[in-house]
Formats: C-alpha cells, sequence, structure tokens
C-alpha cells in the first residue's frame, strides 16, 4: 500500500462522517420498503391485491383499443417516415454560436449533433448545444405577439411599434448579445438608418471587455483572438475556464486533447499550468496547479512578465507587486522553452491585467503563431462602459428594444434597469419566453428558437456558417429579423435579404451569374459552413507603451475575503434555465445539480463550524457591498483558502417551472467600478454569517463507492511513462497451481468467439477532460429520465455515462484520516463511467429471468420488457451502472420536471427508437445498440461491410476532446484496434496498447471498455512534502 | 385475368385445399409451359426481360385484358404496327402534336391523360410486345388461379397441407378405435347373452360371469376412475386457460373497417400493382407507410371519379375534380392500424424485404386476396423467434455476410445458415 495513491469521492468518504459510513456499503441508501411493521399481510391488504388483480384481468382481456394510422397528405420528397434526416444548422445562445448538424425523425429534430466541416468547432459540440434541441419544445415558450399582457395579431403589434418608433423624440436602444451574423447586422443598420435615434449597446453575461480593450491598446484590435492549443507546448492560465467555460469549448477542448495524446509514435504532451481560486474545469486538468487569491492574479502576472522581460530582453518594470512562487518560476522556465508555442491566458476582466498578459505573449513570439488575430473571434464583443451609460441614461430614454436578451436576470445593474422599465412608455423584447425583462415590456414579438429560423453567422473572421430551419415555426412566432425588417418598412423577407446578402458580398463569383450562385448557396446549405481561404495580413500592430500606464492599475493582493463569480458547465450563464438536461446535468467538479452553492475551501468551512452530513451542508448569508443572499455553502477542494465561488446561471425567478427559484442570482454580486466595468472578483465587502439552517445539496457521487482501489485510476508522470510505457498500470496477477497469472488467464467461463462484430469502447483519461457533453448526448439519444432534485438526493439518478472525478492524494498514511490535509489542492482524474459491457458479465448470471444477456457482438443485452426489477444485476456489478427505474418517470404530473416525457410537445424531442422505460425495471448503456443496428442494416443493404466511423455511440460521437472511441474491435483497421493494438485471443481479445487497462481487471469481467492510463506532464510526482504545507 | 376466377379458386381451397394445391400448382405451371411452347420462335428470355419491363413500367396503367388508364393491350400489335408502337412509346406526345390521326383519337378518347414518354431502346419495347401477345394468348382464368398455386400457395400452404394431414389421420384414427369399441362392446354382450342362454355353462361361470358386470360398474366408481377423470377435465381446463392467456393481446385476423373502403384484392390482386408502388417505404426504412394521398391521386386524378369512396380522397386532399384543382384545406385520413406490434419490439421492413428478401406475403397472409385487410399473423415473439430460426440468411450476393457464411461452411456445410446462427434471436435485435 505503500505507493499507491488513495481516491475518494468525497469529503464525507475523508472525513468517514458518520452519515457516509452509514450508506457506504449499502447498494441503495435508503431502506428499502419491504412489508408492513409487523410483517404480515393484512386482510385489506389481501383486498387490494386481489381487486388490483381482477381488474388487471379483466382490462387485459379488453378489446385492444383502437389506433389510428394517420398518413401524409401530400408527402414531402424528402421525408420518409422513420428515416432521419440531417440538416446543417448553427446553433446560437446568447452570443455563443456553434455549427450543428440537426437530426430530425418525421420533421421533428430530436438531436443535436457536431458539423464536422467545421473548423471554428472542430466538429465538438457541448452540454449546452446538445441540451438546446429540448428548449425548442419548452411549453413554456411565448405562443405569438403580446402587447401589454394581451395576444394581438402581428399587424397590430407592428402598426403600433412602427407609429411608436416614429414618434419617438429621444434615443431608442436596441440591446443586444454579441452578433456575429454579417446579416443580422446589415438589418440593425437599415433599422437604424429608418430610425436614426437608435442607439445600439452590445454586452454579454460573460463579459470579455477589460480584455478587449487591453487588446486595443496593445494590438490595435479590438477583439478577440483565434487561439490554437493544439500547437502549444506549455499553457498558462491565471483563472481562465478555458476548457469550460471559456469561448468556444468544443475546439478548445479539441485542440487541448490533441496536445495531451499520447502513442507509440507520439511521444510529446502539452504542460498546462493554472493558477486560480477556484477549482475549475482547467484547474482541474492542469498539470501544476496553483491556488491563488483571485486579488493575487495581477501579482502573479506581473511577476511572470518581470522574469520573461528579463530572459527575452524586453522591459523589466520595477515597482509591480510581485510574488515568488515555485510553479510560477517553473512555468517561466517553460514557456521561454517554448517561445513561439505557448499561451498565457488570464480570465480578469481587469484590462490592466490583460495587458500584461498580451505583453508576456508578445515577448514569447506566440503572436502569429500560437495566438492569431487575422481570424479574430466575433463573441463576447460586448462593452461595459457603453452598457453602463445605457444603464444610467434608460430614464430618459424614448424607448428600449431587448434583442433576445435578459439583463434584469443576467446584468448585475439588472435591478436599476427593471426600474427605469416601469418608467418606458415604450418598450420591446423579443425573448423566446416570459422572463424577467420581457415580463416587464410593453410589447412581445418573440423570436423564432433557432431550428425555425434562417441565419448566418461569422463567429470567426471570414468563416461563416448557415443556419437553416429544421422545423417549421411550432408557435406563432417571428424572425426577429424579420421583425426589424418590417419595422423598417423593408418589403422583403429575412431568408431574400440573407441570400442577398451572400449572392453581393460572399459568393466567391460576381453577381451576374444567379446559376453558379444557387450551387454555391446549396453547397454552403448542405455543408452549413464557408469557410474561404483569406489573405494573411499583418496580425497586428503591438505597442507596449501602454503598459507602464496600466502598471499602476494592477491591485495589490488583499487579505479580505474574496468572491469569484464563476459560470459552470451546466447551466451555463441560465439563458437555458427551463432545460431540465442541463439542471440535472452534475456539475463537472461538485458533482451537485439543481442548485447553486457557495465553494469554500475545507479549512473555510471548517472555521464557520459548518455542519456537514452526508450530502446535507448548512446554509449562510453572504453580504456583498449591501447585497445579501442566503445560500448553501458547499466545501470544495482545491480552493484557494479566503476566496468563495459563486456560480452564475441560478436564481432565475421567471424562466419557467423548471428554472424558476433553483438556487440563487449571483449577478447582482458582479461588482460594477465607476467606469461601468464588471468586475467578477469582489475583493472587498464580502462577509459570510453561517446560521444553522440545514440544507441539502444533491449531488451525484457520494454513492457507488470502490475507494482505495488502485485498480480503478491508473495514472503515471511524463517522465515515468517515457522510461516504461507500462507505468502506472496496475498488474494484478492470479494465484494458480501453476504459478501466478494474468487475470484473464484464468477464467471459469469459456470466453467468447465473436464471429461478426466485436464492439467495443475506448476511454483515454489523458484526452477526457471531463466536461460531461458526453452525460446530455446519452441523456437526448437514449431517452434518460429527468428525475428531480429530490430524487437524485435519494440517489437514483439514472445516468447511464457518469463521470467520476476523484480527487487524489499522495499521503503515505494508510487511514483516510491523514489525507485531510492535501485535500487543499488535489489532483484531479475524471472517468467516464458507463456499462463495461464484461464478457463475464456478473450481472447476467444472476438475473433470475435472464432478462440480461450477453449478444454475439459483444454487448451486454437489457430488456426491458423481460426485467421483474429484482435489482440483482446492479447489486451485483462492480461498475455500478445500472439505473433503476423507482418510479414512472414518464406521464407522470409529480415528475413534471421531466419535460421530455411529460406533456405532448416535450415527448417531441423523444428518440422513437428507443423504448421509455416504465416503472421497475433496470436500465443501462445498451452501447447505443440503435445505431449499431442502423448502422449494420445500412451496410446490408447496400451488400457491404460497415465502414469504421459510421456506426459510433452517441457519447463518442459528441465528445470534443475525442477521448471516447467506439468501433469494431474485430475489423483490423478500425481506428480503435489500432489504437489499442488489439489482438485475438483464445477466451477473448486483448490489448497490446500498454497503457490499456481495464477497471478492476482482477474481478475479471473482462470488459469490452478499455481506459487508457493517464499521464500528468509533470517532472516528478506529487511531492509528499507539498501535502503537508 | 377476371373476377370469375375467384369463386373458383374460392371453394376449390374450400374443399380440400391442401390437396389441391399441388395439382393446381402443376397443372398451372402445365398450362403456361404449352402456352409459351407455342412461341418457338421466340426466346423465353426475351420474353421474360419483357415481362419484367412490363411490370416495372407498364401495369400502373395497362393491363391485359381490361382499360384501366390506357387501353387494354391485348392484341395491341393487331391494331397497330411495330414502328408506330416503337415511336409512340418512346414519346407519345410527339406524335400527338405531329397530328397523327391514330393518336390524336386514342389522346381524346382516354381524356387526354398523356402517356410519359419511355427512353426505352428498340430491343425493350420489342420484348414488351413479345411480352404482351403472349400473355394475350393465356386465358384468363387458368392464368389466374396459376398464380394463386405459383406464388401465394408455397410459403403459406405447405403448412395447411400437413395440418390438414393430420387432422385427416387423427379423425381416421379416432373413427377406426371408436368403431373397435363398438364391435367390442357388441361382442361382448353377445358372448354375455350366449353364456346367459347355454343351459351347458354352470350356475357358478354364469355368477362369474354376472361379478364381472359387477366389477364394472364399482370400477366406474371408484376412486381412481374418478381422480384420472378429474385429473383429466383439470388438465383441459389448465391448458385451455392458459392458452386463452396467451391470445390476450394477439389480435390475429383483426379486421376493422376502414374510413375508405380500399380493396388489395383489386389494388394488388386484380391489377396486380406492386406493392412497392404505394408502400413506398418497404424497402428503406423501418416503417412501410401507408401511402399518402397524393399517391392514390397518381391514379385516381382519372379513374372512378365519380366514386363515393375516391370522393373521399379528393376530400382529404382538396381536389376538385371539376376544376382539377388542388385547394389548401386538407384533413388527413385517418386509417385505423391493423398491425400493432407493440413499442417495445422494433421491426424493420427494409430488413426484411430489402436484406432479407421476403415477400410481403409471408407475414401480410393473401394480401392480393383481401378485400378489407386483416391482420394474418399473430405477431406474437414466438413467431418471430420461429420464422428466425427456420429463415435461411439471404447471403448471396451480399458482401456484408461473406465472412459469417465462410466460418458457418466450416462448421456446418450442410444446414444453410439461418437468422438463428447470426444472433437472429438475442434480445437486442429487437428490444432496445
Amino acid at each position: 500500500m505503500k505507493e499507491t495513491k488513495k481516491y475518494w469521492k468525497g469529503l464525507e468518504q475523508l472525513q468517514k462522517t458518520p452519515e457516509f459510513e452509514k450508506f457506504a456499503n449499502k447498494e441503495f441508501a435508503q431502506e428499502l420498503p419491504l412489508g408492513d411493521s409487523d410483517g404480515e399481510t393484512s386482510r385489506r391488504d389481501f383486498l387490494k391485491v386481489m381487486g388490483f388483480g381482477v381488474a388487471a384481468a379483466s382490462l387485459a382481456a379488453c378489446e385492444t383499443p383502437i389506433k389510428k394510422a394517420i398518413p401524409f397528405v401530400k408527402k414531402p420528397v424528402n421525408v420518409d417516415p422513420t428515416i432521419p434526416n440531417y440538416f446543417a444548422s448553427t446553433y446560437i445562445s446568447g452570443s455563443d454560436q456553434a455549427s450543428v448538424v440537426v437530426k430530425t425523425r418525421e420533421g421533428r429534430p430530436i438531436k443535436i449533433e457536431g458539423n464536422k466541416l467545421s473548423s471554428v468547432t472542430g466538429g465538438g459540440i457541448s452540454a449546452q448545444i446538445e441540451a438546446s434541441v429540448l428548449s425548442l419544445y419548452d411549453q413554456e415558450r411565448l405562443k405569438g405577439p403580446i402587447f401589454k399582457g394581451k395576444a394581438v395579431s402581428w399587424e397590430e403589434i407592428d402598426d403600433r411599434i412602427k407609429s411608436e418608433l416614429s414618434a419617438a423624440s429621444g434615443p431608442i436602444y436596441l440591446i443586444t448579445n454579441s452578433i456575429s451574423s454579417p446579416s443580422t447586422i446589415k438589418v440593425i443598420e437599415a433599422f437604424k438608418n429608418k430610425y436614426t435615434s437608435l442607439v445600439h449597446v452590445i454586452y454579454d453575461q460573460n463579459s470579455a471587455s477589460g480584455q478587449l480593450d487591453a487588446n486595443l491598446a496593445v494590438f490595435g484590435k479590438r477583439v478577440l483572438p483565434s487561439y490554437d492549443y493544439s500547437k502549444a507546448k506549455t499553457i498558462v492560465s491565471f483563472g481562465y475556464d478555458f476548457l469550460g467555460t471559456g469561448v468556444n469549448h468544443s475546439l478548445t477542448n479539441k485542440q487541448f486533447a490533441e496536445s495531451r495524446r499520447l502513442s507509440a509514435s507520439k511521444k510529446e504532451m502539452s504542460r498546462l499550468y493554472s493558477f486560480e481560486s477556484i477549482l475549475s474545469l482547467t484547474g482541474a486538468n492542469a498539470d501544476y496547479r496553483t491556488p491563488i487569491r483571485s486579488s493575487e492574479q495581477g501579482a502573479y502576472i506581473c511577476g511572470l512578465y518581470n522574469i520573461i522581460a528579463k530572459e527575452t530582453g524586453g522591459q523589466v518594470m520595477d515597482g509591480l507587486p510581485s510574488i515568488e512562487n515555485k510553479n510560477l518560476l517553473k512555468a517561466a522556465s517553460d514557456l521561454l522553452y517554448a517561445k513561439g508555442s505557448s499561451i498565457v491566458l488570464s480570465g480578469s476582466n481587469d484590462a490592466s491585467i490583460q495587458m500584461f498578459a498580451n505583453a508576456i505573449n508578445v515577448m514569447l513570439g506566440n503572436i502569429g503563431s500560437t495566438i492569431n488575430f487575422n481570424r479574430h473571434q466575433n463573441v463576447r464583443l460586448g462593452d461595459d462602459k457603453a452598457f453602463s451609460q445605457f444603464v444610467n441614461q434608460l430614464p430618459s430614454a424614448s424607448g428600449v428594444i431587448f434583442y433576445n436578451c435578459n439583463p434584469v436576470y443576467d446584468h448585475p445593474l439588472g435591478s436599476k434597469i427593471a426600474a427605469s422599465l416601469k418608467e418606458i412608455n415604450f418598450s420591446i423584447a423579443t425573448t423566446d419566453r416570459m422572463d424577467e425583462t420581457s415580463s416587464l415590456v410593453s410589447y412581445l414579438a418573440p423570436d423564432h428558437h433557432y431550428l425555425e429560423s434562417w441565419n448566418d453567422f461569422e463567429p470567426v473572421h471570414a468563416k461563416y456558417s448557415l443556419s437553416q430551419p429544421a422545423i417549421s415555426n411550432l408557435f406563432n412566432t417571428r424572425q426577429v429579423q424579420d421583425s426589424l425588417l418590417s419595422w423598417s418598412d423593408m418589403e422583403v423577407n429575412y431568408y431574400d435579404f440573407l441570400r442577398t446578402h451572400w449572392s453581393e458580398n460572399l459568393a466567391p463569383f460576381g453577381k451576374n451569374s444567379t446559376l453558379d450562385f444557387e450551387f454555391f448557396w446549396e453547397q454552403c446549405l448542405h455543408d452549413g459552413v464557408y469557410e474561404p481561404e483569406i489573405a494573411a495580413v499583418r496580425e497586428a500592430d503591438i505597442d507596449l507603451s501602454v503598459l507602464g500606464k496600466a502598471s499602476f492599475n494592477i491591485s495589490k493582493p488583499s487579505s479580505f475575503l474574496e468572491l469569484v463569480i464563476y459560470e459552470n458547465g451546466t447551466v451555463g450563464n441560465g439563458i437555458q434555465s427551463n432545460n431540465p438536461w442541463l439542471q440535472e446535468m452534475s456539475d463537472p467538479i461538485t458533482k451537485a445539480c439543481w442548485d447553486n452553492y457557495l465553494t469554500v475551501s475545507p479549512k473555510q468551512v471548517k472555521e464557520w463550524g459548518i455542519e456537514l452530513g452526508d450530502m446535507t451542508t448548512q446554509m449562510v448569508n453572504l453580504t456583498v457591498n449591501g447585497n445579501s443572499l442566503k445560500l448553501p455553502v458547499l466545501p470544495q477542494p482545491g480552493q484557494k483558502y479566503g476566496t468563495i465561488g459563486l456560480a452564475i446561471g441560478y436564481g432565475r425567478s421567471i424562466s419557467g417551472k423548471v428554472g424558476n427559484q433553483v438556487g440563487v442570482n449571483a449577478y447582482p454580486m458582479i461588482n460594477v467600478d465607476e467606469g461601468g466595468r464588471l468586475d467578477f472578483n469582489i475583493r472587498s465587502g464580502v462577509t459570510v454569517e453561517p446560521t444553522n439552517e440545514e440544507y441539502a445539496i444533491a449531488q451525484t457521487q457520494t454513492h457507488h463507492t470502490f475507494m482505495g482501489r488502485g485498480n480503478v485510476i491508473q495514472e503515471a508522470t511524463l517522465s515515468e511513462y517515457l522510461k516504461d510505457p507500462q507505468a502506472g498500470r496496475h498488474m494484478p496477477k492470479i494465484a494458480t497451481s501453476e504459478g501466478f497469472k494474468k487475470p484473464s488467464a484464468v477464467s471459469l467461463w469459456k470466453g467468447h468467439q465473436y464471429a461478426n462484430h466485436h464492439w467495443g469502447l475506448m476511454v483515454d483519461l489523458n484526452s477526457c477532460t471531463g466536461c460531461g457533453t458526453c452525460s446530455i448526448a446519452c441523456q437526448t439519444e437514449n431517452n434518460i429520465s429527468v428525475i428531480g432534485k429530490k430524487e437524485v438526493l435519494n440517489r437514483r439518478d439514472m445516468a447511464w455515462i457518469r463521470i467520476d472525478r476523484y480527487y487524489s492524494s499522495d499521503s503515505n498514511g494508510d487511514s483516510y484520516a491523514d489525507m485531510e490535509i492535501a485535500a487543499e489542492n488535489p489532483e484531479v482524474t475524471f472517468q467516464p463511467m458507463m456499462c463495461q459491457h464484461c464478457n463475464n458479465a456478473s450481472c447476467e448470471t444472476v438475473c433470475p429471468v435472464a432478462a440480461t444477456t450477453h449478444s454475439s457482438e459483444g454487448l451486454n443485452q437489457m430488456t426491458y420488457n423481460r426485467c421483474i426489477g429484482t435489482r440483482y444485476c446492479a447489486n451485483n456489478c462492480p461498475y455500478k451502472v445500472r439505473r433503476f427505474n423507482w418510479f414512472k418517470f414518464h406521464d407522470n404530473e409529480q415528475f413534471g420536471d421531466n419535460l421530455a416525457m411529460n406533456n405532448d410537445l416535450g415527448k417531441m424531442v423523444l428518440n422513437p427508437d428507443v423504448t421509455v422505460r416504465s416503472r421497475g425495471v433496470i436500465e443501462k448503456c445498451s452501447f447505443c445498440v440503435q445505431r449499431i443496428q442502423s448502422g449494420k442494416l445500412e451496410a446490408k443493404k447496400e451488400g457491404r461491410r460497415p465502414v469504421d466511423g459510421e456506426i459510433t455511440t452517441a457519447c463518442a460521437s459528441s465528445c470534443p476532446s475525442e477521448a471516447l472511441v467506439f468501433g469494431d474491435m474485430k475489423d483490423p483497421k478500425s481506428r480503435i484496434s489500432k489504437m489499442l493494438q488489439i489482438r485475438s485471443m483464445e477466451k477473448g481479445v486483448e490489448a497490446q496498447e500498454p497503457r490499456a487497462y481495464h477497471v478492476l481487471e482482477e474481478l475479471r469481467e473482462m470488459p469490452n471498455v478499455w481506459y487508457l492510463t493517464k499521464i500528468r506532464n509533470k517532472d516528478e510526482k506529487k511531492e509528499a512534502s507539498n501535502a503537508h504545507s | 385475368m377476371s373476377k370469375t376466377y375467384l369463386p373458383i379458386s374460392n371453394q376449390g381451397l374450400k374443399i380440400a385445399r391442401g390437396l389441391k394445391i399441388a395439382s393446381i400448382f402443376f397443372l398451372g405451371t402445365l398450362l403456361i409451359s404449352t402456352a409459351f411452347s407455342q412461341e418457338d420462335a421466340i426466346d423465353p428470355k426475351i420474353i421474360a426481360s419483357g415481362e419484367k419491363l412490363y411490370n416495372a413500367n407498364c401495369t400502373q396503367c395497362h393491363a391485359i385484358n381490361e382499360v384501366v388508364i390506357g387501353p387494354a393491350l391485348k392484341g395491341i400489335e393487331e391494331r397497330r404496327e411495330r414502328p408506330w408502337l416503337l415511336s409512340w412509346i418512346k414519346n407519345s406526345q410527339k406524335m400527338i402534336q405531329s397530328g397523327d390521326e391514330y393518336a390524336v383519337a386514342l389522346y381524346e378518347e382516354y381524356k387526354k391523360t398523356a402517356m410519359p414518354s419511355y427512353p426505352f431502346s428498340d430491343a425493350e419495347i420489342i420484348s414488351i410486345l413479345e411480352y404482351i401477345d403472349v400473355a394475350s394468348k393465356v386465358v384468363p382464368q387458368v392464368a389466374a388461379v396459376a398464380e394463386v398455386g405459383g406464388e401465394n400457395g408455397t410459403g403459406v400452404d405447405n403448412e395447411v397441407v400437413s395440418n390438414t394431414f393430420v387432422y385427416a389421420i387423427l379423425i381416421v384414427f379416432i373413427f377406426v378405435l371408436a368403431l373397435i369399441l363398438v364391435v367390442l362392446g357388441l361382442v361382448i354382450s353377445l358372448l354375455t347373452k350366449y353364456i346367459g342362454t347355454n343351459k351347458k355353462v354352470s350356475s357358478v361361470d354364469k355368477d362369474l360371469v354376472a361379478d364381472q358386470q359387477v366389477h364394472v360398474f364399482s370400477f366406474l366408481k371408484s376412486n381412481s376412475f374418478l381422480g384420472m377423470i378429474i385429473f383429466i377435465f383439470v388438465a383441459v381446463g389448465l391448458k385451455t386457460g392458459i392458452d386463452g392467456l396467451f391470445t390476450i393481446g394477439v389480435q390475429q385476423g383483426y379486421m376493422p373497417t376502414q374510413p375508405i373502403a380500399y380493396s388489395h384484392e383489386l389494388h394488388a390482386g386484380q391489377y396486380e400493382i406492386d406493392c412497392n408502388y404505394c408502400h413506398t417505404g418497404v424497402r428503406k426504412s423501418k416503417s412501410a407507410n401507408i401511402p399518402s394521398a397524393n399517391i392514390c391521386m397518381n391514379c385516381h386524378v382519372a379513374i372512378k371519379t365519380e366514386s363515393k369512396e375516391i370522393q373521399k380522397i379528393y376530400a382529404a386532399i382538396d381536389y376538385d375534380p371539376e376544376t382539377g384543382e388542388y385547394g389548401e384545406e386538407i384533413k388527413p385520413i385517418e386509417w385505423v392500424r391493423i398491425h400493432n406490434l407493440p413499442d417495445l419490439a422494433y421491426f424493420n421492413h427494409s430488413q426484411h424485404v430489402k436484406v432479407g428478401g421476403l415477400e410481403c406475403e409471408t407475414c401480410h397472409g393473401p394480401i392480393k386476396e383481401m378485400e378489407v385487410v386483416y391482420q394474418y399473423s399473430d405477431l406474437t415473439m414466438g413467431w418471430c423467434i420461429n420464422c428466425h430460426r427456420e429463415t435461411n440468411v439471404k447471403s448471396k450476393g451480399n458482401n456484408y455476410y461473406n465472412n459469417l457464411v465462410e466460418l458457418h461452411n466450416e462448421k456446418n456445410t450442410k444446414v444453410p445458415m439461418k437468422v438463428e446462427d447470426i444472433g437472429g434471436l438475442e434480445c437486442s435485435k429487437c428490444h432496445y
């Protein structure tokens, strides 16, 4: 036990709380409601059962009800019932956008996949994009235009709005999030030309205003550059969560994973340093993570600046705040070593800090190599200053138009806007639902959902993405651009406007050739993207002289309690908070769902005297400069002592029945300084008063324990790996009469010989960043129920694929209590865990009714209609991946949050190829057998073998970092066979890739899921001394 | 190919369908072959290819003996010369425009419904004409009966044959046994009577005989006999009960009244419209698709426009037969679903029809004889499984199966590869 690391699921386990101990060894945490207290069946029970039996028997004997079959009257040419159609389109939510492919069945969008042709997203997707298809079928979307609370016609509302616009004497504000759409910008220009009093103000929930200002000062361009993480050898992030909630999540994850992937031919990987206050996904994936106070960020960056400046001949500045740190020195030497192929990032919204980060990148020669201004990003263009001016001048405005935005909720000055709106007679909102802002305006002109809209986007300079409707509008809504065009008295609809714009400005061959344009347009619509080559120009005019002035603004580290407002990877900025899939998705780090909470370092939690139980904690009163909130505390290892964290996106008051009153609203806590700049790091005026009020936070990870077994997570450092590719592998041996043998060599079972296919999944722990996109993809594909906070608290979550997050510690002590101190800054490992499709599956042998069986293609099959719900299989599964339907989650008012199964509109999102499970049956990952079957059928119809990559699971296809690889291990040419170097054996297959392992190998379950060891790019193992510092 | 054959075939099937099938089949084959043998000069291959082309392209509007949309084609070559026919089939519009008298008259006669142009080669058209010639000479009734035997009969009726035989044998057995019983009874009573009247028999022996009679009655009253009777009753009762339970939810024979009295017997049977023509999804998707009203309109824009049933289609698609224009007020036709496979079972038509090469009739029964469609098969899991056990995989010409066939043949060369052998009985093939 000396060298092995301990992994623990949560602090409860670490601290061995009595509640945890109580549940630790139980499969089901709740006592099972077996029998009455006296254990006898009463006469009444007998009569009940009897009555039910008679009723059921007579019901069953009844004639089956008549079912209707209603075909098309005029069948559209391309729509064939039961055959999915795929349309390229573009996701938009706030300022985030992504090229996607929409899968439709019978004309209904049912799943969103990444667009593999897009170089902007890299073909990936994120959880929020994946979940957006459910938002389309949200019943609480507005059903049509509304004037002062009354439904009106579009003609009427248009007439009224036009006369109001013409009559306006003062300025009319048009408030939007960042808009990258060239055609929309043109529409807004036309609108402005018509009504000259119009002022367009842009803001973003997650403002990058400070970075934009810094880029303008240093590079002369007020834009965010594109980053290429795949080229970076060293990445240093100061509180910027580029892997979690940064701009363009899918591409950053893909590129980062690419830089981390190891194989026999590629033995290099990037190194990530993170200096941050809260534990973010980026920090969790960092090789060297340093918890810092948020107020120390400036000092750290300046310290780094001076080291780099000294070595590269830059201007060393005196008098800068500076901090001595071992990791900072190490980062500096790595950066200097990787000149031109490194990236330094800061998440601060302080322009001065960002200028220093820019200067470091300039000195390292990263501009033009890993940081590209020629292909700048057209996202997060919001201007904090302009927006705060708008808020101040709103009371004197003639009118205001909120274009798909909700600043009353998602801007710290929201309450001020709300107060002013009551005074303004003329206000329009175009949001899709009644929300905090639109409930205060006089005119509601709801926009289509993006899946119902035409649009174009330019997320990255000269890389275009088209949006086309995948369904005609469900309600009497109208595309917002069409509204603006009609208010501008332009006799053109947006579709024609868009096409004209493309033919005149984007088509590569002149205006006159209409034939060519049709071809070009069809091609662009088909591909969804248009990415012409552009001539390279000079990246930027670099001016580092601004640093002198900026250096005075760098804040000194403070010693007060600090608050960091962050965005999490589930509900994000809160736009989609009425989406139950996102609400129930557990936060990648805290594993909590249906809530936000104060993340606090365990040391501080102890100091505050907060009593922690099993998923229970206590509430505190948080006061920030006068604003007060009552919220629960969640102890978070890795959090810097003295800094507390709070996520935005919660605490909606008007969003719909799912999202309302979930958590608290953190936006008002964001600090707005005199210049209007938003500061997400609040450095003073933060007080916390503990209360004795108990509160339960639903977490999906404190149960299903297999702690203390080093055979679950296997990891090594890069240097160890270079010496021995099998480093970190746990290789159990079984004692037999003939000596010690590999577990796979000793088996009671005959093994399986697969003649046709042998499906397998490979999980590269080195590539997995833990973002959780796969879990939402799985939920969409496989009709997985949402069960609500109460049932998650009862440990009944239904996820087929979960991401286990393990904190590690190097303590040599054998008891967990010894490792308590190490919890301050643990290493984090993410392990996607789904049904392992064991070849010697222990679930199969215990099922009394053979409801779970093995297929001739290596799948562990689950037959719902045969299952009688004994749950023996779940009990016997060492991976704890089987889920039991404790309730009927569909068509059940008690689970009204399960929108996809409880109303006719929501049900449109269900995948018709997958059964909706009823109460009393077990369910689990099927390796997306419906996709396998349909892929095989396509191949059979064409009389050929399936091509590798054609058949893949929802999780693997959604994974932005390509950590999951699915394929046929029988096919020697498949990607999985090559990556794992599969070799056929007498009793199955063996992977010869040295990093490949099975979780719990000694149990000889012989899974078809392989994991690759996690390799950290560290010089040495985490020092024990650090653990005790 | 007229309606008259139906009573004949029905009658035939009613009497002793099983026994007759073979002879009808034989007769049919014989007649067809004699019909063909009259055309010694023509290569049967040409006729076969002509038949294929004819069925694929012409049957939607033409029949040999009847007017459908276009004229009946019987003896077409006696009416028109070959060159005229060639150019007509290739481009009828051109001929009408060129003012060919016969062409214009034909066009007028058939309500100005133009025949589409077909890009066939001369050889192909000639093969069609040869086929029409041959088909014209076949006596309609016989050809039709032959078809019943030839197409519908084989797969389904073999079972009928074996079942009928078994029942016949059983009845004969029971009859013979009963006869033996009666004869034995008669013999016993005769002998008893003889003993009773015979003076030579001693009174002791007579008593013995009388005693035996008493024993029979007491046996009937004995516990063991009663027990046996009760056992039989309970066993039969249980069997009936369990069988009854197994039929719950099975809708075999379900024949609901449909909103439009559409006849498969007429369309698929008499006019031999290919199933694919209306059920467009059957070879490419999970669902075979109930045809949309616009498919009906392909023909019914011109045919039977006065019929009440057809008017229902017009109402659904908002078509005005007077003006020939379509409106916007469409109302979908609400057919009653006959085959209600439970949602928990996944069934894909294209897998069975396109890949497996099954005929529609294998599961849907004699659809070409159904005036009103009913559920022919019981659609139970046992029925599915049984077919998967018995059916050979159609692996020939499909590279997907190459390796599997090879492996199968290594082990077992005599029995062809069944669906069962490649995992056709596994749960997740149908349940997910």
